[in-house]
């Protein structure tokens, strides 16, 4: 292991390379664009060995490469963002149909309209439902970590589903950190050589992509579902795997923080996690029962869990970076719903916050933090939804 | 390691749900006689795609995967490019195969990435000049004066009222080294095109001109015919463009009035009908006439 210090987009690309994929094929977008461009400098200096790079003329293109590459057996990555991937959407339900492990780092970025190329989720929060594993880093090192996991995880025979690692556009994408970057060695051992599963191959004609009528289709539905059930399962047992080889806890479903004896808690994904973690520091010496909820996947979704780290809780606010146009946050409904089942449940209140990649500062997490004590105190939530940081000025 | 044609290799199983005398089953019958089985398709959204895959059923003898509508050049492309990286493309033939919604109109994009970035593909796009498989509506590839259900003939309407858009023109732009166009109603000559394809490096590109029985209307028996009878007007002209030059074309022997391949088809029936119409196939003859002159398609 060398700690470097890298870009996110760069020590993303090391991860990858380090993965040995055998077809990387993408569309240039911004603030994916440094993983692309540091991954096409390895294939220009050949330190991708027999890897083919494709650049296509379309993200459409770019996963419809993959998926190929997938179906011969091959190791297959793309990296996106925004409206790169909402023009692959089509195409990401065929590949998870299609069962193929493909993988891909989503550099999240809000949809236009209004153009805008900065960080929120609304890009893979409207993939959610394709059949891809979305796995959500807080930093530079998760992003290298969890892209290593998801070509295990995505390939394991019992799973087969593509996977996402999502790193928040710019504030991972393009600031520097000190990363831990693992051995070839280490990774090679942690993981081998893709075994295909039954690959397109002339020696043993099979098809692909047979029409699904109603007497079928629904059964192809329920056993993705079932496999993203074990998916659960997997994701934690590669964490600790990995944790094992190198050393870190990383990976697994979701994280607490000094929540043992805390009255509520503040729930998101992503890098605002960071600032979230400092405001529960700072409060936590001011007296101020707080912690904190960390959600690393989001699909499969962590249910049980989070219904186990509640216990106890008063309050808990849930943070979006995305939303659902005419309900709410994506997140915020995810957590009710699986609290919903469960005895007894915390309050849970929606915040959105921090679209477009407006800054998200201590000031708006302290903010949600007064809010949601207030509910505690209330044991009401008088309004389900908050917009923290709205202009209202500009409205 | 050439690929031989395989006459006695049947690619497509029977038993699929082609309509009778569909002529883009025939074609891809012959397809696969002229790549041998050591062949991977893929194949985009469509009637050949519907009535080869009802699951559990599938009537190729090859390994097929049908992924979406627009997107078959590049999962051609990944199939390519993942044989390469993995050392096994030596020896098997990526071939995708289209309608002409799926690559005229629809596919034309991923068409055009795929050709540009060299692939060893060859792409063939079965043109039977609309979109069949939802119901006869028109495409860009769908011939100037033909009535079909979007583009149908009415009081002031003659039918299609554009010009059919010409793909194969489209991939020799590409500066690849083979571009042909072929015909359901020559067999042979569709075969050894397949066949000098796939033993070509890089994109290749053929374009079947495939008669459909619904589509255009005429007795199911017909479908031979009818193709030959576009090639023997002029409004399909047979050729071979290696490296952007023609290479050879298909002579047509007795010239045909335009009008003996048009009242084949109900789908031109309209044009029959009156003085309107009369002008449409006056048009269609010139249309006709530019292609021999164009390609030098007589003596």
């Amino acid at each position: 292991m060398v700690k470097k210090v890298l870009e996110g987009s760069h020590a993303v690309a090391e991860a990858v390379k380090l993965c040995k994929p055998d077809v990387i094929s993408a569309y240039p977008i911004t603030p994916q664009t440094h993983i692309i461009e540091r991954l096409s400098e390895f294939h220009a200096d050949g330190e991708l060995g027999n890897c083919q790079f494709i650049r296509v003329e379309s993200e459409h293109s770019a996963m419809s490469v993959c998926l190929g590459a997938s179906l011969v057996g091959a190791r297959a990555y793309s990296a996106s963002t925004s409206q790169g991937l909402a023009l692959m959407y089509e195409v990401l339900f065929n590949v998870a149909g299609l069962r193929q492990p493909v993988v891909m780092t989503t550099a999240n970025r809000a949809l236009s309209a209004p153009i805008n190329i900065w960080n929120d989720w609304q890009d893979a929060i409207s993939a959610r439902d394709s059949g891809w594993i979305q796995l959500y880093a807080e930093n530079a090192q998760e992003a290298v970590d969890y892209t290593i996991q998801a070509f295990k995880i995505a390939e394991s025979h019992d799973i087969l589903l593509p996977a996402m690692v999502c790193i928040d556009g710019f504030v991972i994408t393009h600031t520097y950190e000190v990363v831990d970057i693992p051995s070839q060695e280490d990774v090679d051992a942690f993981l081998p050589k893709k075994v295909p599963y039954l690959p397109l191959d002339p020696e043993n004609p099979i098809g692909y992509g047979m029409i699904g009528t109603p007497e079928v289709y629904e059964e192809t539905r329920y056993l993705i579902q079932e496999t993203m059930e074990k998916a659960k399962k997997k994701i934690v047992e590669v964490g600790q795997e990995f944790e094992k080889k190198f050393g870190r806890p990383q990976g697994g479903l979701i994280d607490t923080y000094k929540l043992e004896d805390a009255e509520v808690a503040i729930l998101s994904m992503g890098a605002i996690l960071q600032t979230m973690r400092e405001v529960v520091d700072n409060l936590r010496e001011e007296g101020v029962p707080v912690g904190l909820i960390k959600v690393k996947s989001y699909r499969p979704f962590p249910k049980d869990e989070i219904r186990k780290a509640v216990e106890g809780l008063k309050a808990i606010a849930v943070i979006d970076r995305d939303i659902s146009l005419g309900h709410e946050g994506a997140l915020f409904t995810d957590v009710k719903s699986a609290l919903y089942g469960s005895g007894e449940r915390p309050l849970v209140k929606g915040y959105i916050a921090a679209l477009g990649g407006r800054d998200f500062p201590e000031t708006t997490v302290r903010k949600i933090v007064d809010d949601i004590i207030k509910v505690a105190k209330e044991g009401k939530v008088d309004k389900e939804v908050e917009w923290p940081d709205l202009r209202r000025e500009i409205l | 390691m050439a690929s031989k044609v395989d006459m006695d290799f049947e690619g497509l199983a029977s038993g699929h749900r082609a309509c009778a005398g569909c002529g883009a089953a025939i074609a891809v019958r012959l397809i696969l006689k002229g790549t041998g089985k050591n062949t991977i398709i893929a194949n985009a959204t469509g009637c050949v795609e519907v009535f080869t895959t009802p699951y559990p059923e599938c009537a190729w003898n090859v390994p097929y995967v049908h992924s979406l509508f627009e997107n078959t050049a590049a999962v051609a492309a990944g199939i390519e490019a993942g044989l390469k990286a993995l050392g096994k493309k030596e020896g098997i033939n990526v071939v995708a195969i289209a309608g002409d919604g799926g690559t005229a109109d629809i596919g034309l994009q991923s068409l055009s990435g795929m050709l540009e970035r060299g692939h060893d593909v060859l792409y063939i796009m079965y043109d039977n000049e609309a979109y069949m498989n939802t119901g006869i509506q028109r495409s860009a590839s769908t011939p100037y004066g033909a009535t079909t259900t979007t583009s149908p003939a009415g009081k002031v309407s003659i039918g299609q009222e554009t010009r059919k858009k010409f793909v194969a023109e489209i991939a020799a732009a590409h500066h690849i080294p083979y571009v042909a166009t072929a015909s359901v109603g020559y067999p042979r000559d569709l075969i050894n095109k397949v066949n000098k394809a796939v033993n070509i490096k890089g994109p290749k590109f053929i374009q079947v001109h495939a008669p459909c029985v619904p589509g255009w209307n005429y007795p199911e028996s017909k479908t031979v015919e009818i193709a030959r009878l576009a090639v023997e007007t002029g409004l399909w002209p047979i050729f071979e463009m290696e490296n952007g030059v023609i290479t050879s074309v298909r002579k047509i022997k007795e010239k045909k009035p335009v009008e003996e391949y048009l009242k084949a088809q109900r789908r031109f029936a309209h044009l029959f009908k009156d003085e309107r119409g009369k002008k449409v196939i006056e048009e269609i003859q010139k249309l006709a006439d530019e292609n021999i002159k164009r390609y030098g398609l007589m003596d």
